[in-house]
């Protein structure tokens, strides 16, 4: 094993990049071009560091690997890292999706460069603090402290309604964590302790889980975000620069899948297994709904907004069917979305940074100018629709799969949602690459750079790699979410024997 | 006798300095040849310095007493004292320039800012109801003067009248309990007072409810926590700026401090007449200073609505009534007290060519013109909004674990929802500065004293989550000396043993 704080390292080294930005002296160009580069090489090296910790850790196990713990705040609340199966991978997406940002952002982000990457790097610092914490209290110091880079991205260099946008974002997930927060107080006082697997040991009663369950609920469902608590995150998508939508869909909504995960499976596996019906219900919605909604959208962020909605109902469908397939497809869809979507908001990027408008009516007949674009978007269009091959495929098939054993209409409505994506998808695609060009300003666009082909090329390779070949990624979460899933079978069929139990007496 | 009498000095030995001193600089002001109140000031923040060395040297964890129990040090005083000192000398050091600029610097107001710092150490000792009186008169007098030091300004003396007026009344209604409180209870004295408040199941009788209603009635005017919060907005907005950021942070440590010592002390056992008292001003604290906040213009106005909701979060650990309660206020405190300061030094730092300048407008885009300063500022707002990392978010997490042990949630979930619709004002401040256009309204420099105090407190805030364990054992060490003579009521006691983990 390693002997030195791996953990610590990964999530503190990009505040160390952040630091020596502060440090950047000189007029405004060089500080813009010395903060680009600080920026760049903290999240390379962060990656690197990522990829290290994956290829030593060991898939076979089922446990909390890379741990650490020190003394901190009060007894029972320590500092406590370490990753298990569910977690490792989001470490490395969103070490992974960091460069991209930054690469994303490199001429488009002309105004405050500085203050710019000090964000990004802060907020990749919180990210993966969130997926490392072992402890529920550094968890939400994490999860919370991630709304104040954000705030300031959408905030600062967000689109016309970026203050509209950044207030809702920020008030709409902070009534949902402070809940969360009371709900953590109460699991201290009665275990005397904030660390995670012993919390996951704990069995709280069943009807404390009710409530529990309900307050992590309010955190995660706004974050993720579910039906109807969705509002948000259009707006925010809409207003965000384009690597904050990459972030946002990428990795800040995982962390309500994460959640559900983490906390309310395991802990309160009576309480999950009392409101999957409503969890499911919901879920089903948001994936007819909200698909139905981004048909109608004129704004091409908008439209993958909802459709970033739709795809997290997959992701709540299959964590709350609580079957093997069900948790591993919503791992993996959690994942290929991280980066589908990503992609498709840099797609969006190329062409706005272009033409300086996401209307859809805008557009018509790239594929005329923009060959390597349109490839580029068909692909990522395919792998949102969950063709199989792509990566969105092997996600959402698992998760209906797992869904279908235990509610056969979910999985049906389920089922129908991905056609309507493909509905929507495909009529995006159809008005803004095929036909001829009618507008005059697209008779002289240019197709992708090589930087963007750069930035696009690994998203490209990782959607059609994990497509074909999935093995990897689920094997490596197999044993964790095994002992999930069957940790809270056996918690469910020790609830109900000790029921029938009583009854008998 | 000689050698009582000798301990019983060296008790207050912290008070008798600040007060011998204020009147030595007195006479020194009053006679020097050429204007002292450079030479003052400085003797001013040495005194304080060395009184808050002397309560900090009391360091045993038993309780003394002095002057026939009517005074007490315990590592509660203690604590609270090296606060409240500390707090009015950052607050004379920030006030410096502001008073010379705005040709209101004289001598007497450091002098004045000494006394009600030795009312302030007298106050959080007191262990008699004429001894508590006698400290809270010596803090306001010196309080209501400085309130109106800028005597050729309309607002600030009508600040000053008001404040009077309105602090008299909180006295008279004080008195008022107190004398009914004697009157039961025989004695002056907190913990003779504790012997006779002791509710018959579970009832206290309705007169003694009376007289205790009315002091703490009393005891939540200082502490501007609502229904007695309607001079905070005015007084706060009234007053030269350096005097607000003095009121802000130590009047209202040592206010809470008395508070916590009257009711432990002396009514530890009739909790059940008063908890729901604390529980309802607490809400309506919170939820007036939530709300309230959010239509202010003038930044001084916002501040004061946001040390009301402040007070009410602070009431939450209150409520609990337990040892781990009677800490988390204490935390808390010291970590507004804090926040506070740092931001009144950004507050006083707000100027353009003509003087200064408090609309919250003022500020827009100060992250491109001071990007220190806005940066100090935004850190202090996203901690006084609870927002982990900062320090705020502490203070916050440990009053509301103490409700939840206590059992108090309805409380807590108020508590919780009030807090985020004061993020809303918070995060005004922090759009206004980074996510609108710059003026020029704010166009002077932050002056050195100021830059380095805001980023001292800055500094903290930002990084106490690092290191958090010294404050935190502080403040559970003086919530224990407060809590362990008085004998918290049966509902008390059963939350003091929920706070142990099992």
């Amino acid at each position: 094993m390693i002997d030195w704080p791996l953990l610590s390292t990964l999530t503190f080294l990009p505040l160390l990049g952040a630091l020596f930005i502060l440090l950047v002296r000189g007029d405004e160009e060089t500080v813009a071009a010395n903060s680009r580069a600080v920026a760049l090489w903290t999240t390379v090296v962060t990656l690197l560091l990522s990829i290290f910790m994956v290829t030593r850790f060991d898939g076979s196990e089922a446990g909390f690997q890379f741990v650490e713990r020190a003394q901190w705040l009060a007894p029972g609340i320590d500092y406590a890292m370490g990753v298990d199966g569910i977690s490792v991978l989001f470490v490395v997406l969103t070490a992974a999706l960091m460069p991209i940002c930054i690469l994303a952002s490199w001429v488009s982000v002309k105004t405050r460069v500085r203050e710019y990457m000090l964000a990004f790097l802060v907020l990749e610092t919180l990210m993966i603090g969130v997926f490392c914490s072992m402890d529920i209290i550094l968890f939400y110091l994490f999860f919370e402290a991630g709304l104040i880079p954000m705030f300031l991205i959408i905030g600062i260099w967000g689109g016309a309604r970026r203050i509209y946008a950044s207030f809702k974002f920020f008030l709409y997930t902070l009534v949902g964590s402070v809940l969360m927060l009371l709900a953590i107080l109460y699991m201290y006082w009665q275990t005397g302790t904030t660390f995670i697997p012993d919390l996951a040991a704990h069995g709280f009663d069943a009807d404390v889980q009710t409530w529990l369950w309900l307050a992590f609920f309010a955190s995660f469902a706004v974050k993720m975000p579910m039906w109807p608590v969705h509002t948000w995150l259009p707006d925010a998508h809409v207003e965000a620069p384009t690597a904050g939508s990459v972030i946002l869909a990428g990795v800040l909504l995982k962390m309500g899948g994460y959640g559900f995960l983490r906390f309310s499976l395991p802990m309160f596996p009576i309480a999950s297994d009392l409101f999957s019906p409503m969890v499911l219900a919901l879920s089903a919605i948001a994936i007819v709904y909200t698909s139905l909604v981004a048909f109608a959208q004129e704004d091409m962020k908008k439209l993958i907004a909802y459709s970033s909605v739709a795809h997290m109902g997959f992701v709540t469908m299959g964590i709350f069917s609580a079957t093997m397939q069900g948790v591993q497809g919503a791992v993996f869809q959690m994942l290929s979305h991280g980066w589908i979507s990503g992609a498709l908001f840099l797609c969006v990027g190329v062409v706005y940074d272009r033409m300086h408008t996401r209307e859809i009516a805008a557009y018509g007949g790239l594929a005329n100018r923009m060959p390597i674009f349109a490839t580029v978007f068909l692909l990522f269009t395919m792998a949102n629709v969950g063709l199989p091959g792509t990566s969105g495929f092997v996600g959402e098939f698992l998760t209906i799969i797992g869904t279908f054993q235990v509610s056969t209409w979910t999985a049906l409505f389920a089922a129908s949602g991905v056609i309507f994506s493909a509905v929507y998808a495909l009529s995006l695609y159809r008005r803004v690459s095929l036909g001829r060009i009618e507008h005059e300003g697209l008779q002289q666009i240019a197709d992708m750079d090589r930087r963007e082909i750069f930035i696009i090329a690994p998203l490209v390779i990782a959607t059609i790699l994990f497509g074909f070949w999935p093995m990897p990624i689920l094997e490596l979460t197999a044993p964790s979410i095994e002992a999930l899933v069957s940790g809270y079978q056996e918690a469910l069929a020790n609830h109900y024997s000790g029921l029938e139990l009583q009854a008998v007496e | 006798m000689t050698t009582q009498f000798m301990n019983d000095i060296l008790l207050i030995l912290p008070e008798l300095v600040l007060f011998i001193g204020a009147l030595g600089l007195l006479m020194v002001g009053a006679f020097s040849e050429k204007d002292a109140t450079r030479t003052v000031d400085y003797g001013a923040v040495g005194l304080l310095a060395l009184a808050g060395v002397l309560a900090a040297g009391y360091s045993s964890d038993a309780t003394a007493y002095a002057f026939n129990k009517s005074f007490v040090m315990d590592s509660f005083a203690s604590l609270m004292k090296v606060l409240t000192f500390a707090a009015t000398a950052v607050a004379i050091i920030m006030s410096q320039r502001f008073l010379r600029r705005e040709k209101l610097a004289r001598f007497e107001y450091s002098i004045l800012l000494v006394l009600s710092a030795t009312g302030m150490g007298l106050m959080i000792s007191a262990n008699d109801l004429i001894s508590l009186y006698m400290g809270i008169e010596l803090q306001s007098l010196a309080l209501y003067v400085v309130a109106a030091i800028n005597r050729d300004s309309l607002r600030s003396t009508e600040a000053g009248l008001k404040y009077f007026v309105l602090g008299a009344l909180s006295s008279g209604m004080l008195l008022y309990g107190a004398s009914l409180i004697y009157g039961f209870s025989g004695s002056t004295n907190f913990n003779e007072i504790a012997l006779a408040f002791q509710p018959e199941d579970g009832i206290l009788p309705m007169a003694q409810v009376i007289g205790l209603v009315f002091l703490m009635a009393g005891l939540a005017f200082k502490i501007s926590a609502v229904p007695f919060h309607m001079w905070t907005p005015d007084v706060y907005e009234g007053a030269p700026t350096s005097v607000t950021a003095f009121f802000a942070a130590a009047p209202k440590l040592a206010g809470m401090a008395i508070f916590l010592r009257v009711m432990m002390t002396g009514f530890g056992d009739a909790m059940v007449a008063w908890q729901q008292i604390i529980i309802l001003i607490s809400i309506a604290s919170m939820a007036l200073g939530a709300f309230a906040a959010i239509g202010q213009q003038n930044i001084k106005r916002l501040m004061a609505y946001s040390s009301i909701g402040h007070m009410g979060f602070a009431l939450v650990g209150f409520a609990a009534v337990s040892p781990a309660g009677v800490s988390s206020v204490i935390l808390y405190m010291a970590l507004y007290a804090v926040m506070t300061l740092g931001t009144f030094a950004c507050i006083l730092s707000m100027r353009r060519d003509s003087g200064p300048v408090e609309k919250i407008e003022d500020l827009a885009g100060l992250s491109q013109t001071r990007p220190f300063m806005a940066g100090c500022l935004a850190i202090l707002m996203f901690s006084l909004a609870g927002i982990p990392p900062m320090a705020g978010f502490f203070g916050k997490l440990f009053v509301f674990r103490a409700a939840i042990d206590a059992g108090l949630y309805s409380l807590s979930i108020l508590g919780v929802l009030a807090s985020v619709v004061g993020a809303y004002y918070y995060l005004r401040i922090v759009k206004i500065m980074y996510l609108d256009a710059p003026t020029d309204d704010v166009n002077e420099p932050m002056p050195r004293e100021l830059s380095i105090l805001a980023g001292v407190m800055t500094a903290f805030t930002l990084l106490f989550f690092l290191y958090p364990a010294p404050l935190i054992e502080l403040s559970n060490m003086a919530g224990a000396a407060l809590t362990q003579g008085a004998n918290l009521g049966q509902a008390g006691l059963e939350a003091a043993k929920g706070i142990s983990p099992r």
